[in-house]
Parts: C-alpha cells; sequence; structure tokens
C-alpha cells in the first residue's frame, strides 16, 4: 500500500470511531442512566415538574436527535449550558484549560525528561544491582495510592513545613508559580514509576538489536552506543509515548486540581460528578475523546513517516 | 544396586528433559527469591479475606473500643477512628473489599478480553474489523469518565464497582490476545486439529488458547493491582464501597483527620495497600520473566 493511501485510510477512520465514541457517550448518560430530572428535583418532584424539567432541558426531543447532537458538539465545541451553574460549558473549557495545562505541562515535560535519563542511566547497568535496585524503587513508587502522595505532600509539605502553599491559585502569570510547584512534584513522584520502567524496557528492546552488535564488534564504546544509536532508534516508541498522551493533559488532574483548588477542568470536572451535571461530564468526555482521536492520527502518520520498518497494511 | 541407581539417574535426566513450559515456569518461579515472597504475601492477603468473609476476623470492626481517635499505643495497636474503631481491624476488614474487587474485575476483564481478542484474532475479517473498531473506539473515552458513568448508571456499592472497573479494563487483553491468536491461528498443530475434524472454537479455545494463557495470566496479575487502586480512586469520587470499611474510604477519610494530625488511618490503608499492591507488581513481573518465550535468554 501507499503511503498516501494510508494516510488517507487512516483519516477516514476517524469518522467510524467518532460516530462510536459519540454512541457510546449516548448510551451511557441519555439512555441507559438515571432520569437527571429525579436527581435535579429530588425524590418528591411531581410528574408536571419532572415533565417541565425535561422540555427546558431539551430530554423530551427525539433519541435520534439527541444523539446527533453528542455527534455535533465534536465539532462545534458547543456543549450547551451545565445544568447547575447556568453557564456555557464551551467558556468554563476555555477558562480550566490554562489552570489545568500550567500544572500538567510542566510535570509531564519533566517527568519525561528525568524518566528518559533515568532509564538510559539504568540500561547502562542493566542487570547489575543498580539497576535491579531501580527497578525495584519504581515498582514500589507505583505501589503507593497516588491519593496517599497528595495527601501527605499536602499535610508534611505544605501544612508541617510550610515549604509550598496549601491551595490556591492565581491566574496572572508568574503569580500562579508558587500555588503549582507542589502539584507538579507530586505530579513528577506519580508518574515517574510506570515512566522509567516503560522507557528501560524501549532501551533494552533496542540493546538486544542486532545493529548494537555491529556497533560493539566495530569497537564503539558503550556510552557511545547508548547515546548515538540506542537513544536516536528508542525516540521512535518514546515519542509515540509522549505524543499519544499529550491530550490527557488538557483535562489536568482530578485529584490534584480538587485537592490544591486549582480551577482547572479535572477540578471543573469533579464538580460536575459531584452534582450528577450530565452536559458538564459529557463536555468533558467528548473533548478528551476528541482530542485523543486527533492526536493517536498524529502519531500513526508520524510512526509511518518516520519509521521505514513499518509494514502498512 | 548399583545398576538400579543408574536407571534412576538415567530416569530423572529423561524426566528434566521432557520438563513442559509451566513445569518450567514455575520452577524459574521458585527460584525467584522475590516471586516466592510475592506468592507468599498474595496467599496470606487471599486467606485473610476468606477469614474476614466468613466472620473469623474482624468481624467486630465496627464495635467503638476506646476513645475517638486514641493515637496508636500498645492497647490500641494502630489507633482508633473517629468513632473509636479499631483501625487495625478496619484495616483488616479491608483485605476482604481488596482481594474481592481485584478478583473479580480480574475475572471479568480476562472473561471479556479473551472472548473477543480470540475470536478477532481467529476470524479475522469483518469479525475483526468491528471488534478492532470497538476497542479503539472504547480506549479513546477516558478511562475515568467511563468509570464514573458506568458507576452513575449502576449506583453505588460494591457491584457497581466491580463491573465498572471490570467492564473498563478488558481493552489491552484484548489487543494482546487478538495479535497472539492471529501469529498462531495458522501454525501446524491448529491445522493438525483442523485434519482431525476439530471446529473452529474447538480449535481457538482448546489448542490456541492454552499456548497465549501466559499472557491472561500476566495480565490478570496486574490487572489484580490496577483494581485495588482504582477503588481507592472511586472512594474519593464518593462511588466506591459503602457501608463497610475499605483501604479506600480509609484514606478518604484521612483527608480530613490529617490537619488533626490524626495520622494513623492514613498510614495503615497505605501500608496494608503498599504491600499486597507491591506483591502484585513484582509476581507480574516475575510471571513474564518465567512465562515469556521471547525474553528467554535476555
Amino acid at each position: 500500500m501507499n503511503i498516501y493511501t494510508y494516510i488517507i485510510r487512516r483519516l477516514l477512520y476517524v469518522i467510524p470511531v467518532l460516530l462510536g465514541v459519540c454512541a457510546i457517550i449516548f448510551v451511557l448518560f441519555n439512555l441507559v442512566s438515571p432520569d437527571p430530572t429525579l436527581i435535579m428535583l429530588g425524590k418528591h418532584a411531581s410528574v408536571k415538574q419532572m415533565a417541565e424539567l425535561r422540555a427546558e432541558l431539551g430530554l423530551d426531543r427525539p433519541m435520534i436527535e439527541q444523539y446527533f447532537d453528542i455527534v455535533k458538539s465534536a465539532f462545534t465545541f458547543d456543549f450547551g449550558r451545565s445544568w447547575t451553574t447556568k453557564q456555557e460549558i464551551s467558556e468554563m473549557i476555555k477558562a480550566g484549560a490554562l489552570p489545568s495545562l500550567t500544572v500538567t505541562f510542566p510535570a509531564f515535560i519533566l517527568a519525561t525528561v528525568i524518566a528518559v535519563a533515568i532509564s538510559l542511566f539504568v540500561a547502562f547497568y542493566r542487570g547489575k544491582f543498580l539497576d535491579k535496585s531501580v527497578v525495584l524503587l519504581c515498582v514500589a513508587l507505583m505501589s503507593i495510592s497516588s491519593l496517599a502522595y497528595i495527601l501527605f505532600g499536602q499535610y508534611f509539605f505544605a501544612f508541617k513545613l510550610g515549604l509550598f502553599e496549601i491551595s490556591g491559585y492565581e491566574q496572572a502569570f508568574p503569580d500562579f508559580i508558587p500555588y503549582v510547584m507542589l502539584p507538579i512534584l507530586i505530579l513528577i513522584i506519580i508518574s515517574i514509576g510506570p515512566d522509567v520502567r516503560f522507557y528501560r524496557t524501549v532501551m533494552l528492546d533496542e540493546i538486544y538489536q542486532d545493529y548494537v552488535r555491529t556497533a560493539r564488534a566495530k569497537g564503539l564504546g558503550e556510552k557511545m552506543i547508548l547515546f548515538k544509536h540506542v537513544l536516536k532508534n528508542a525516540m521512535i516508541p518514546i515519542i509515540t509515548f509522549v505524543v499519544i498522551r499529550l491530550p490527557f493533559l488538557i483535562l489536568g488532574t482530578l485529584l490534584i486540581e480538587s485537592f490544591f483548588s486549582i480551577p482547572g477542568l479535572g477540578g471543573i470536572t469533579l464538580n460536575a460528578i459531584n452534582s450528577s451535571d450530565f452536559p458538564v461530564i459529557r463536555a468533558m468526555t467528548v473533548l478528551s475523546a476528541v482530542a485523543y482521536i486527533i492526536f493517536s492520527v498524529i502519531t500513526d502518520v508520524l510512526y509511518t513517516l518516520v519509521d521505514p520498518r513499518v509494514r502498512l497494511g | 544396586m548399583e545398576v538400579a541407581q543408574v536407571q534412576s539417574t538415567q530416569k530423572e535426566v529423561k524426566e528434566q528433559k521432557s520438563k513442559s513450559l509451566w513445569q518450567h515456569a514455575w520452577s524459574s518461579l521458585m527460584k525467584d527469591k522475590f516471586a516466592v515472597a510475592s506468592i507468599i504475601i498474595v496467599a496470606v492477603y487471599a486467606i485473610l479475606a476468606i477469614l474476614c468473609n466468613l466472620g473469623f476476623v474482624a468481624a467486630d470492626w465496627a464495635k467503638e473500643v476506646g476513645p475517638s481517635y486514641a493515637p496508636p499505643s500498645s492497647e490500641y495497636l494502630f489507633g482508633l477512628d473517629i468513632f473509636g474503631r479499631s483501625v487495625l481491624a478496619k484495616t483488616l476488614k479491608g483485605t476482604e473489599v481488596a482481594m474481592s474487587v481485584g478478583l473479580v474485575t480480574g475475572i471479568i476483564s480476562m472473561i471479556i478480553g479473551v472472548f473477543l481478542g480470540g475470536i478477532a484474532g481467529y476470524f479475522g475479517g469483518k469479525v475483526d474489523e468491528v471488534i478492532v473498531w470497538f476497542y479503539t473506539t472504547f480506549s479513546s473515552i477516558p478511562y475515568i469518565m467511563l468509570l464514573v458513568a458506568i458507576t452513575f448508571i449502576l449506583g453505588k456499592g460494591i457491584l457497581a464497582v466491580y463491573l465498572a472497573l471490570g467492564l473498563t479494563s478488558w481493552v489491552n487483553l484484548c489487543r494482546l490476545i487478538r495479535g497472539e491468536v492471529i501469529r498462531h491461528k495458522d501454525r501446524e498443530y491448529v491445522q493438525a486439529a483442523a485434519a482431525i475434524g476439530g471446529g473452529d472454537f474447538r480449535k481457538l479455545f482448546l489448542h490456541i488458547l492454552p499456548n497465549v494463557m501466559h499472557i491472561v495470566i500476566i495480565n490478570f496479575s496486574l490487572q489484580f493491582q490496577t483494581a485495588i487502586k482504582s477503588e481507592v480512586i472511586l472512594s474519593y469520587l464518593g462511588l466506591g464501597v459503602q457501608g463497610r470499611p475499605s483501604w479506600g474510604t480509609m484514606i478518604n477519610d484521612a483527608k480530613l483527620e490529617l490537619a488533626r494530625g490524626n495520622w494513623w488511618q492514613l498510614a495503615a490503608a497505605t501500608a496494608a495497600m503498599f504491600v499486597v499492591v507491591l506483591a502484585f507488581n513484582t509476581l507480574g513481573d516475575a510471571l513474564r520473566d518465567a512465562l515469556d518465550p521471547k525474553l528467554k535468554g535476555k
């Protein structure tokens, strides 16, 4: 198959996936979920009140129309209004995306750089004591609940030692930095374990390839092999792993944002979950699914362009 | 006498040669100190969970045994919670929820993943296209949103936790099984099974499946600990287990207690969870080393 045919086919595949995503969201939130009017009005609502509210929320319209509303919102990003705050959801998203990114983006970049560096380092000492202890440490870090990290970090470093702000946020540029320091630190610690393990496997997969043996046979030093050959080839899975996780940065982190009162999308989502605010939850789901689909197309296309070994079929 | 000895050693040699993959895996697993320790830890937790369920251990966790928030002492080993209940008893009782959540969600995701992955890989064509489309779609939606939506629908409680975690975690296994089945389906042993008249499902589930079982086992071990960790998040969101102690609800309670310096509930639940999750993680790695033929010799 020609590479352009492949790219076009991959782009066209977005359509059934997007329709499928909307179908799942529709089934979950419009079809089988408990009647939202009952949640909003409480147990003692009269039938008339419920019918009025249903009409107001547009829940009495034909199912197929409600489904295509979701599909349409995936393109227009017009998600309607929140049931609780009555705000325009697209405005809420615009306001919340930046605070989320101020936490997730630096944390993601730092965690990736640190994890790749550590994994190169342990790949150099593979099978030795140092390698084994780093792997064990990573597994140990992964075995602690992220909630425990947040609770302990906030209590000990911010409350007891007073090294960081306990919670809060400022919108202006340099002012928010003290508020996001500890969340970033906690996020790095949460993600460093799985990241190092993943990158280490990537490095080791490369180290046992034939070209490494060739490089060794022609007399190259181990460091030269690692940095010039292994790292270069390992870049492909590393970039894939990085790109595919980018869309989730916008969504922020539910737990960290709510604990540190950061007014990001994670916090908005959490509030929506607590108040059964279906349009907001649905909007966040559509938003992240669309971002995920776009980025997975980008990775797939990049993959075929960058790596000639990828078979098209 | 001597002849007999020689014969017996020859026999031993023969037996060693004819070891199956599983026997090989078991013996290499037993050589790994970490793996043995993990198996023992998991077994202890499992026994504790069963004993809790039968009412032999921590049956009186709800009883008030002392003053509210008594710190750890020789009398109250892990301290007491807000209602004067023993944190130790609650932690022990929590194993029941954790182990059952791990087990049930592991089984649910295993059944869905193996079945869909198996038929997608084996039949190919339209069936494969539909299943691949389905899991691509499914994995485009963030895990946490699906989890929330499913618990919304099913209401709160342990049943909702089982189903929400089970129904959202099969994609990875499905993808792996599909790939392996595709690699296996045209091999000689499958052709041989066809030659003696084996039908499609017989070939798939009786002949191919045992050969990809190692993936299922490794995945199950890792799925188990993911489920235990996810239960904590669900509890924090208020969608978790209700009316009985779980490590998730204990850690969740701790967010109000910590500001007053009451750290023992958080510490006990985190420690209990840390040990068993670490054991499952280590076991998963050891199983991968022991069972995955691709890693042999590395």
